[in-house]
C-alpha cells in the first residue's frame, strides 16, 4: 500500500532581514512514520517547523496537509488540521492538575471533572501513556511533564506531531521511555517530526532523516541506509575528524577543593547538598546531570555570585567561600568562568570587544578615568590568536557568530592566565566545527596545567573529554566515575538518581 | 491580511539613516505647512517668523538660550540615569525639591553672594539627588519599579510646594495674594552677556557629563548595568552602589535646574516652576541618542522650536494651539524616523509569489 503523505513542504522560503532562514526547502513527511529533522543550530529546523505550526507564514512556497493545499494564518489553523507541537519549554500550570491542563485553551466552557478522566484515561490506554489526570503538575518529573505535554495535543486530535529537541532535558532512561511512546504513536499511524541535532537519537528512533544546512533542505535519507558519518558531512558540508584527544593528566595536589557546600534557592529548597570533590591542575572534571540539577549554582557559587549555606572552598589552601567576585580579583586569585548564559552574563552584547575585555581588566586599573589602549591591544591580540571573524574590535559583539562570541569569553577568561577554568555548556549552540575548536582550546589549557570544570550536556562528549566525570541529581552528587571504567547507561542511572554498585570513585 | 511586512534591520549606512533623518525633518516641515495652510495662513511667512521670533535679535536669542537651559541641565540629569536604562520620569519633582531647598536657604540664611549661591546650589543638588534616591534605593534593594515610583514623587514634590505657597510660606507681604517672597539680591545669578550665568554652568555640565559616562571606570559600571545586571555582577560589580550613585548623579543635575530656575528666572519658588521640563527632557535626551553632545544641539534645537512658537502667538495672532501642533508634528515626525530606522517595511510579496506559482 502506497503510504499516505501527512505533511508536504514544497519550496520554502522565509527571511528575517537580510538572513535566509529557509530558503527553497522541501519535506515530505508520511503518515505512520517517524521523520527527523537534523541540523546544526541555525540552519533552519525551528523556523520550518514554526512555519508548519502557523507561527510565521512563509514568504514562498507551498504547504499541504494530508493532500490538501493549506494557508496557515495563526497557530490555531494549524492545530484545527491536527498538528501538534511540542516546544523544548514546557507550557504548563504549575499549580494545576494533568487533566485541567490537559483542556487548557481548548473550546467549552465547565470543566467536567469525571468526564475529563475518562477522557485522558482513553488517550493513555490508546497511546500506552503513563499519568494520573489528578496529579498537579509541580509534583512532576520532566519526563511526566513531557508526557502530559503529549497528551495535551493528542486531546486536541493531533494526528501530526512535531517535538523540538524533546530530549534535550531527560535522563538516558527517560529518553528510552519517549521514544517507545513514538514508537507506540507511530503505530497508531501518527506522523512524527523530531528536531535533534543528536545523531545518536536520530539513528535509533528515525525512519527518515532530512538535513537542513544554512537553511537549504540537503537531503531526504532513509534512516537504515546512512551512517552517523555520512549524516555531519550532510550537516556541515565537509568531513569531519570528530575524534578527541585526552592527554594524560598527572594529579597531585589538588587547585580547587570543594567540601560539604550547601545551597539554598530563594524558596529555601536546597540547589545544593553536601557537595564533596577535588580538581587537580591539569584535568578536565566533567559535571554531567539533566539541566538544572545545581550545575550553575555550583559554577556561580565557587566564582563567588551565590552565596553558600554552609561549606568550605579551598583554592590552593585558601577559603574562597563568601569572597565576592571583586575580593576574588582583588586577592590575585587566577579563575576563569564561562557562564552558560554568555551573552547575558558573560559579555555585554551591545558593546564592542575592547569594552568587553575592560569588564575584567578595569577593577585592576588605578585611578577614576577609565584605561582603554590596553584592552584594545588584547582584543587584537585575541583575534589574531583565536582567529575570531569580525570586522573589527569595535564591532558589537552580538553582531558575530556563535562561535565566535564563545571565542571572545573564552579567549578573555584565558588571557588572564587562570588557574581554575569554569566553564558552563561551553560549545551550546555551536557548529561542530566551532564547538571541536572550543574542546581544543579547553585540551590546551588542560596541558598548561589549568584545572578545568567542564558542565556539559552530551554524553558523549563528556565520556570523550573528560578525566572524571561528577553526576549532579537534583543538587546532590550521586558519583564521581572515570569514563573508561562505566558506560553511558550507568551515568544515566546516577543522574537519575540512582547509585551504582561498582566503579564508583572519589 | 495587511499587506505589509516589516522586518527589523541589522545593519545601517550611516549616510542611508542620515538620509532618513533629513527626509522625516523635511516631511514633518511639509506636513505642518499644509495644516497651517488649511488653517487659512501662510506656511512660509509662519515658518520665517518662527525662525525669526527665535534668532531675529539679540533679545530673541536671549530668550531662546533661557528656554534651552533649564531643558538641557535637566536632560544630562535624565541621561545618567537612562545610561543604565533606570527609566527616570521624575525630573519634574526632583526639579521641584531641588528649587525648594535653594529657596529654604535663600530665605533664611543672611551670606554674602558667591556663598549664598553655593551654598543654594548645594542644597539644590543634594535635596535632588535625595528625591531620586529613594525610588533608587527601593530599586536596588526591594526591585520595585521605577517609573511609577518616580512619576509619582513628581506629584507629592509638587503637591508640597503648593502647600508651601498657599501655607506657611505665603508672603505675608503680598496682600493675601498666595505666593513666596521674592529673593534678596544675594540669592540671584548674575547675567553674563545678558543671559543668566546658566549658560555656562550647563556647558561646562555638557563636557562633564560626557567625560563622566564615557571616560571614565563609573561611567563604564553604568553602561554596564545598564545593558546587563547579570553581568555586572559576574564582574564584580556593586550593583546597589552604582544604582544609587547614577540616581543621586541624576537628581542632583535635576535639582540644579531647580535652584537655577528659582534663582535666576523666577526670583522665588512658585509650584508652576518646573514647567514640565523633566517631561520634555525625556524626549531631547531620548532624540539625542543617549549622548551628552548631542543633548545640547538637540535641547537648543527645541528651544528654538519653543520660542518660535511663542513669538508667533504673539506677533501674528495665531492661537496657541496652532503653535503647538507645529511642535507636535516636527516631534511626531522626528521621533516616528526611529521607527524606519530600526525596521524596514515593505509590501508583502507572499501573495505575488503564489500567483506567479500557479
Amino acid at each position: 500500500m502506497e503510504p499516505v503523505i501527512a505533511i508536504e513542504m514544497k519550496n520554502i522560503s522565509k527571511a528575517f532581514g537580510s538572513v535566509k532562514a529557509n530558503e527553497n526547502v522541501n519535506l515530505t513527511v508520511f503518515n505512520g512514520e517517524i521523520h527527523a529533522l537534523l541540523g546544526e543550530n541555525g540552519a533552519g529546523k525551528s523556523t520550518l517547523m514554526s512555519m508548519l505550526s502557523g507561527i510565521y507564514t512563509p514568504d514562498s512556497g507551498s504547504i499541504s496537509i494530508l493532500g490538501k493545499e493549506v494557508e496557515f494564518s495563526s497557530p490555531k489553523d494549524s492545530i484545527a488540521l491536527g498538528i501538534g507541537m511540542i516546544h523544548q519549554h514546557f507550557k504548563l500550570v504549575d499549580v494545576m492538575t494533568a487533566k485541567e491542563n490537559m483542556v487548557m485553551g481548548s473550546k467549552g466552557i465547565a470543566l467536567r471533572g469525571k468526564q475529563l478522566t475518562k477522557e485522558m484515561q482513553a488517550i493513555c490506554d490508546r497511546y500506552g501513556l503513563d499519568i494520573k489526570p489528578d496529579k498537579k503538575v509541580y509534583e512532576m518529573s520532566v519526563g511526566e511533564k513531557q508526557t502530559l505535554e503529549i497528551i495535551k495535543v493528542l486531546y486536541r486530535g493531533a494526528k501530526i506531531l512535531i517535538l523540538d529537541e524533546p530530549t534535550a532535558v531527560l535522563t538516558p532512561q527517560e529518553i528510552k521511555r519517549l521514544f517507545a511512546i513514538l514508537r507506540n504513536m507511530k503505530e497508531q499511524g501518527c506522523a512524527i517530526v523530531i528536531i535533534t541535532h543528536k545523531l545518536n537519537e536520530v539513528m535509533e528512533i528515525s525512519d527518515r532523516i532530512t538535513v537542513l544546512r544554512r537553511g537549504q533542505s540537503i537531503e531526504t535519507v532513509e534512516t537504515r541506509d546512512v551512517e552517523v558519518s555520512r549524516l555531519i558531512e550532510m550537516m556541515v558540508g565537509k568531513k569531519v575528524d570528530l575524534a578527541l584527544e585526552k592527554p594524560h593528566c598527572c594529579q597531585d595536589t589538588p587547585l580547587l577543593k570543594v567540601d560539604g557546600l550547601y545551597v539554598s534557592t530563594k524558596e529555601n529548597k536546597h540547589a545544593l547538598e553536601d557537595i564533596n570533590f577535588d580538581l587537580f591542575p591539569g584535568e578536565i572534571l566533567g559535571v554531567a546531570g539533566v539541566a538544572g540539577s545545581g550545575q550553575k549554582e555550583i559554577c556561580e557559587t565557587i566564582a563567588g555570585l551565590l552565596p553558600a549555606e554552609k561549606g568550605r572552598i579551598f583554592f590552593e589552601n585558601a577559603n574562597i567561600l563568601g569572597k565576592t567576585p571583586r575580593d576574588i580579583i582583588r586577592l590575585g586569585i587566577r579563575m576563569g568562568f564561562i557562564p552558560e548564559d554568555r551573552l547575558g552574563m558573560g559579555l555585554v552584547g551591545s558593546m564592542d570587544m575592547v569594552h568587553n575585555m575592560i569588564l575584567r581588566d578595569y577593577p585592576n586599573q588605578p585611578g577614576f578615568f577609565l584605561r582603554r589602549k590596553e584592552s584594545t591591544k588584547k582584543a587584537e591580540r585575541l583575534v589574531e590568536q583565536l582567529e575570531i571573524l569580525t570586522p573589527n574590535v569595535h564591532h558589537p559583539i552580538k553582531k558575530l557568530s556563535g562561535g565566535n562570541i564563545q571565542k571572545v569569553l573564552l579567549g578573555r577568561e584565558i588571557d588572564s592566565n587562570p588557574k581554575v577554568l569554569i566553564t558552563a555548556y561551553p560549545a551550546r549552540g555551536l557548529d561542530i566545527g566551532a564547538s571541536y575548536k572550543i574542546y581544543d582550546l579547553l585540551n590546551e589549557q588542560k596541558k598548561r596545567g589549568v584545572g578545568v570544570l567542564f558542565i556539559g550536556e552530551d554524553l558523549d562528549v563528556l565520556m570523550a573529554l573528560c578525566d572524571r566525570i561528577m553526576v549532579f541529581c537534583g543538587g546532590k552528587m550521586t558519583g564521581i566515575v572515570n569514563p573508561e571504567e562505566i558506560t553511558k547507561e550507568d551515568i544515566g542511572l546516577l543522574m537519575a538518581g540512582g547509585s551504582l554498585e561498582k566503579g564508583v570513585q572519589s | 491580511m495587511i499587506p505589509l511586512k516589516i522586518v527589523k534591520r541589522d545593519d545601517l549606512p550611516r549616510n542611508k539613516a542620515m538620509l532618513i533623518r533629513i527626509a522625516s525633518v523635511a516631511l514633518s516641515i511639509a506636513f505642518a505647512g499644509l495644516v497651517i495652510a488649511l488653517l487659512g495662513y501662510n506656511p512660509i511667512t509662519i515658518f520665517t517668523s518662527m525662525v525669526k521670533g527665535a534668532l531675529g535679535t539679540k533679545i530673541r536669542v536671549q530668550q531662546t538660550t533661557l528656554k534651552a537651559i533649564p531643558l538641557l541641565i535637566t536632560s544630562l540629569g535624565i541621561l545618567v540615569a537612562f545610561k543604565m536604562k533606570f527609566w527616570n520620569i521624575g525630573g519634574e519633582g526632583q526639579i521641584m525639591m531641588g528649587a525648594f531647598a535653594a529657596s529654604a536657604v535663600a530665605l533664611n540664611l543672611n551670606l554674602p553672594k558667591p556663598l549664598m549661591l553655593l551654598s543654594m546650589a548645594v542644597a539644590a543638588m543634594v535635596m535632588g539627588g535625595l528625591w531620586a534616591f529613594i525610588p533608587a534605593f527601593f530599586k536596588a534593594k526591594m526591585g520595585t519599579n521605577e517609573t511609577i515610583f518616580t512619576l509619582m514623587l513628581n506629584y507629592l514634590a509638587i503637591k508640597f510646594v503648593t502647600y508651601l505657597q498657599y501655607g506657611p510660606w505665603k508672603d505675608p507681604a503680598a496682600q493675601g495674594f498666595p505666593k513666596i517672597a521674592t529673593f534678596s539680591k544675594e540669592a540671584i545669578l548674575p547675567s553674563v552677556g545678558g543671559v543668566h550665568m546658566g549658560w555656562i554652568i550647563a556647558l561646562i555640565l555638557v563636557v562633564l557629563v560626557y567625560v563622566f559616562l564615557n571616560h571614565t571606570k563609573k561611567g563604564y559600571e553604568i553602561s554596564v548595568v545598564g545593558e546587563s545586571i547579570e553581568t555586572a555582577r559576574y564582574a564584580g560589580m556593586n550593583i546597589s552602589s552604582v544604582i544609587i550613585i547614577s540616581m543621586l548623579l541624576s537628581g542632583g543635575l535635576c535639582g540644579l535646574t531647580g535652584m537655577i530656575q528659582a534663582s535666576a528666572v523666577e526670583k522665588t519658588l512658585s509650584a508652576s516652576l518646573s514647567a514640565n521640563y523633566g517631561f520634555t527632557a525625556i524626549i531631547t535626551t531620548w532624540l539625542a541618542g543617549l549622548n551628552a553632545i548631542a543633548t545640547l544641539f538637540v535641547c537648543v534645537a527645541f528651544a528654538i522650536l519653543v520660542q518660535g512658537g511663542n513669538y508667533i502667538q504673539i506677533s501674528m495672532q495665531v492661537p496657541a494651539s496652532v503653535a503647538d501642533m507645529i511642535q507636535a508634528i516636527i516631534l511626531f515626525f522626528v521621533l516616528g524616523s526611529e521607527f524606519f530606522l530600526q525596521y524596514k517595511v515593505t509590501f508583502h510579496k507572499y501573495f505575488k509569489v503564489k500567483k506567479e506559482a500557479k
